[in-house]
């Protein structure tokens, strides 16, 4: 089942990609309706991230695991039933633990069967390599989407309530902006922080061309 | 890959074993969870009945037996919990304090459940609280943020109707809708009203029932089919 070690490293790149170059919510602009849905709090991106990084490690761990057993005609549909399995559990463990979030997030945590970057994750990467390298990948990219979901969550929740996580930030006095915990809210947030992205992305080409330019005078 | 079955019952047993796996794993996880979740609910429940009948310290689920109007109330043990049902609050020694009544509606985005305290006595709505609602954050969702709103509920006349008023209410009866927020307000009143067409009558035709003892104060349904429990359906 262990591949040969190619690069000690490879994990680590597998896990660092998700996370920022290959972002599932900025770069990849996957998972767009949990991503603009949920994230009126800091809290409730955190629990729907956390769901959503549990389905995945633990249908990559599997998938992976599987992989040689599983024929190509059925796959998607065992992929399907594997995605299912522990979206239902985690459904009963956030209810359990904490109803009040549970209540917030309504369907989307059942929706979590149909997210792309799950079902995508296990085609494009867990079903190919070890168990090791997809556990990376699945930790990496499912860290990237809560990470994305806290900061949409927590930008939109400072600006339309005041507050992160439940904290009252600015006192008495501070008039929140309601339209960013409203729908629209979540789409001019996301506009923004797609465009900061973009931005540091240009800047950075800018500065290496700089740089080269500079190095061939 | 080394085994070779033929294609289809190779096929049938990978998805075979797939739903095995799939259905012991969400038994274990439900079995596992269940008893939290439906202690969450009871509390909850019973924070509300609490909320809504200030004084009430025990509770007691109430179905009402027979057929149309001619019954009475009985306590809900031995019965499945799917019926209508209200409940009864009782003060730590015991004494009758006053039904919570559960009521649903139409509010302006989804639907909105509440349940509210009558106090037949005296004929009044003693509380009421907002159990789910999707209204507008800042808007609608004032009908349980704003105080002046909730407030109108802890002594309003039930007779001959709630109203909803645009002015400073003037009768017993009336709630001064929230500015902003006419649809959300009225939307509470028709939920209230409709709750009192329901159960009132059933109430005041039906003796006070006696709060059954032997501590059963955290009697509330299990099955998720109940009126209150439980947020979404």
């Amino acid at each position: 089942m262990t591949a040969p070690l190619k690069d000690p490293n490879q994990a680590y790149a597998e896990f660092i990609k998700g996370l920022w170059r290959e972002n599932p919510v900025f770069v990849q602009v996957l998972g767009m309706c949990p991503a603009l849905a949920v994230t009126n709090t800091a809290v409730n991106g955190l629990a729907m991230g956390g769901a959503t990084l549990f389905v995945l490690l633990m249908s990559s761990i599997l998938i992976s695991a599987l992989r040689r057993l599983i024929p190509k005609a059925v796959r998607i549909s065992t992929y399907i039933i594997v995605i299912a399995t522990f979206v239902t559990v985690a459904d009963y463990a956030l209810q359990a633990a904490a109803p009040a979030v549970h209540r917030e997030l309504g369907a989307f945590i059942s929706l979590i069967v149909v997210n792309c970057i799950i079902l995508g994750r296990q085609e494009a990467f867990a079903s190919k390599h070890t168990v090791r390298l997809a556990a990376a990948d699945a930790i990496g990219m499912g860290g990237g989407f809560a990470f994305a979901l806290v900061l949409l969550g927590g930008a939109r929740e400072v600006l339309g309530k005041g507050s992160l996580f439940g904290f009252a930030l600015f006192g008495e006095r501070f008039e929140p902006w309601v339209i960013m915990i409203l729908p629209p809210g979540g789409f001019l947030m996301l506009g923004a922080i797609l465009l900061v992205f973009a931005w540091v992305a240009e800047g950075r080409k800018k500065l290496a061309h700089k740089l080269e330019r500079e190095a061939a005078e | 890959m080394s085994v070779r079955l033929p294609e289809t019952p190779r096929l049938v047993l990978t998805l075979a074993a797939a739903g095995l796996f799939s259905g012991l794993a969400i038994v274990g996880a439900y079995r596992l969870t269940l008893p939290t979740i439906q202690a969450n609910q009871a509390e909850a429940l019973r924070r509300a009945v609490f909320e809504v009948l200030p004084g009430a310290e025990r509770m007691e689920r109430l179905v009402w037996s027979g057929d149309g109007e001619a019954g009475r109330l009985v306590p809900a043990e031995g019965t499945t919990g799917a019926e209508p049902s209200v409940y009864g609050g009782f003060t730590a020694d015991g004494r009758f304090v006053g039904y919570a009544v559960p009521a649903a509606g139409a509010g302006f985005q989804d639907t909105i459940r509440l349940l509210y305290g009558y106090d037949p006595e005296r004929d009044r709505i003693v509380g009421m609280e907002v159990l789910e609602s999707r209204e507008t954050p800042g808007l609608g969702d004032r009908i349980y943020k704003d105080e002046t709103f909730v407030g109108r509920f802890r002594d309003l006349a039930v007779a001959p109707r709630v109203e909803l008023v645009k002015e400073e209410p003037a009768a017993p009866n009336q709630v001064d809708a929230i500015t902003g927020a006419t649809i959300s307000s009225r939307a509470v009143v028709d939920i209230v009203n409709a709750g009192n067409q329901e159960w009132l009558a059933r109430l005041e035709a039906s003796p006070v029932p006696p709060l059954e003892e032997e501590g059963r104060e955290g009697d509330v349904p299990t099955e998720t089919g109940g009126p209150i429990p439980g947020g979404r359906q």
